[in-house]
C-alpha cells in the first residue's frame, strides 16, 4: 500500500517554509527537517550542474531502498517535495496540486511574508483535504 | 464587400450607449489586487479598528458608484424609500452583481428592532484569506460592509454596518455576518410611512 510519509516545503534561497509529516515512519524533530531541507537544496542545485545533459533542471526523483523522493520545482525556485513509500504512484501530480494550493492559499493572502514559513490554516486545511482525497484514490486501487 | 455593418459614429462620447461591459473579471486577478489593498493599508495604520475603518472607507466609494450603475442599468431610475425594498435590492441585485449570486440569507435581528444581518458561508473577498490569530477579530469583510454602507447611506438610509464572524457548530470555518444597524431617523420614517 502506498503511502506519503512527508512533505516539504523550501523557498528560493533554500530554507523550510513549510513541513507536514503524515504517519510515523517519517516523522522528524525540528532541526533534523530544516537539515533535509537545506541539503536538498544544495544537491538539486549542484545536480544541475553536474548533469550530463544540456537544459537539466534539477534532480526530479531520487529512489532509494526504504523510500522514494520526489521533487518539483517551480518557476520562481520554490521546491516543493514529498518523501514517499518506494514505488508510490502519481507523486508528480500530488506536488502540481499542492503547487496550486500555494498559489491560491499563501500568495493570495495578504498576512504572508514572501518567503517566510507558512502559517496559513485554509492552505493546510485543503492541503490536508487533497492528501486524504488522493489516499482514498490510492487505496481503491 | 463583406461588412458586419456600418459602426455607428457617435459625434459626442456622452451619447454613447452605456454598455453592460465584460460581466466577469478573473477571481485571481481580484484576490491579488485586494490582497495588496489590504497590505498597503496595513502599512499606513497603527493598530487593527484603524485597518478596518480603512477598508470600509474603501467600499465604501465602491457602494456609492454601484448604486448608481444600479439604478440606472437595472431599476430604470426607480427610487426605494422602505426599508425592506432597499435590504432586498442589496441583498440580490446588488450582491448579484459584485459576487454573482445573491447573498445566503437577510434576517432581521431578534434583539433590536433597527438590525438586520446579510449572512454568507463565505464572502468572495475572504476566499483565499486566512487571519493570523494574532489579528484577533479583524475581518477583511470590512471592505463588503462599506460597500453595503456606501449603497445604504447614498440611498437615503444611514446605517453602521460591520462584519463578523459567527462559528458554526460542525464546521471548521465560521459563518460571516454583516450586521446592518440602521439610524433613528430611518426607523421614525419607516414607521411614519406604514
Amino acid at each position: 500500500m502506498a503511502a506519503i510519509y512527508s512533505l516539504y516545503i523550501i523557498n528560493k534561497s533554500g530554507g523550510l517554509i513549510f513541513y507536514k509529516d503524515y504517519g510515523s515512519k517519517g516523522r522528524m524533530d525540528t532541526n533534523d527537517s530544516l537539515r533535509v531541507a537545506s541539503l536538498w537544496h544544495s544537491m538539486h542545485a549542484i545536480s544541475q550542474q553536474l548533469s550530463p545533459t544540456t537544459g537539466c533542471s534539477g534532480i526530479e526523483l531520487l529512489e532509494a531502498d526504504t523510500f522514494d523522493l520526489h521533487c518539483f520545482q517551480s518557476l520562481t525556485g520554490t521546491k516543493f517535495f514529498v518523501v514517499c513509500e518506494p514505488g508510490t504512484q502519481h507523486m508528480e501530480a500530488l506536488l502540481k496540486v499542492v503547487y496550486e494550493l500555494y498559489t491560491d492559499y499563501v500568495l493570495k493572502n495578504p498576512f504572508y511574508e514572501m518567503e517566510m514559513p507558512i502559517r496559513c490554516e485554509l492552505f493546510d486545511i485543503n492541503l490536508t483535504q487533497a492528501v486524504q482525497k488522493d489516499r482514498v484514490v490510492l487505496l481503491g486501487r | 464587400m463583406i461588412g458586419t455593418g456600418k459602426i455607428k459614429q457617435y459625434a459626442n462620447v456622452l451619447d454613447k450607449p452605456l454598455g453592460k461591459g465584460k460581466q466577469e473579471v478573473s477571481l485571481s486577478a481580484f484576490a491579488f489586487l485586494f490582497s495588496e489593498l489590504v497590505q498597503y493599508n496595513q502599512t499606513q495604520v497603527d493598530n487593527i479598528s484603524e485597518l478596518e475603518t480603512r477598508l470600509e472607507d474603501a467600499g465604501y466609494a465602491v457602494g456609492a458608484r454601484v448604486l448608481e450603475l444600479l439604478c440606472h442599468r437595472d431599476k430604470g431610475n426607480r427610487r426605494e424609500t422602505r426599508l425592506l425594498g432597499i435590504l432586498s435590492f442589496v441583498h440580490s441585485t446588488v450582491w448579484k452583481v459584485l459576487f454573482g449570486k445573491v447573498a445566503d440569507s437577510l434576517e432581521k435581528g431578534t434583539e433590536h428592532e433597527d438590525e438586520y444581518m446579510i449572512s454568507e458561508k463565505e464572502l468572495l473577498v475572504n476566499r483565499f484569506i486566512s487571519i493570523p490569530k494574532d489579528m484577533g477579530t479583524f475581518h477583511c469583510g470590512a471592505f463588503v460592509a462599506g460597500i453595503v454602507k456606501g449603497v445604504l447611506e447614498n440611498a437615503g438610509f444611514p446605517a453602521v454596518v460591520t462584519a463578523h464572524f459567527v462559528p458554526v457548530e460542525g464546521q471548521q470555518r465560521p459563518r460571516t455576518t454583516i450586521l446592518i444597524k440602521f439610524a433613528e431617523e430611518v426607523l421614525r420614517r419607516e414607521a411614519r410611512l406604514g
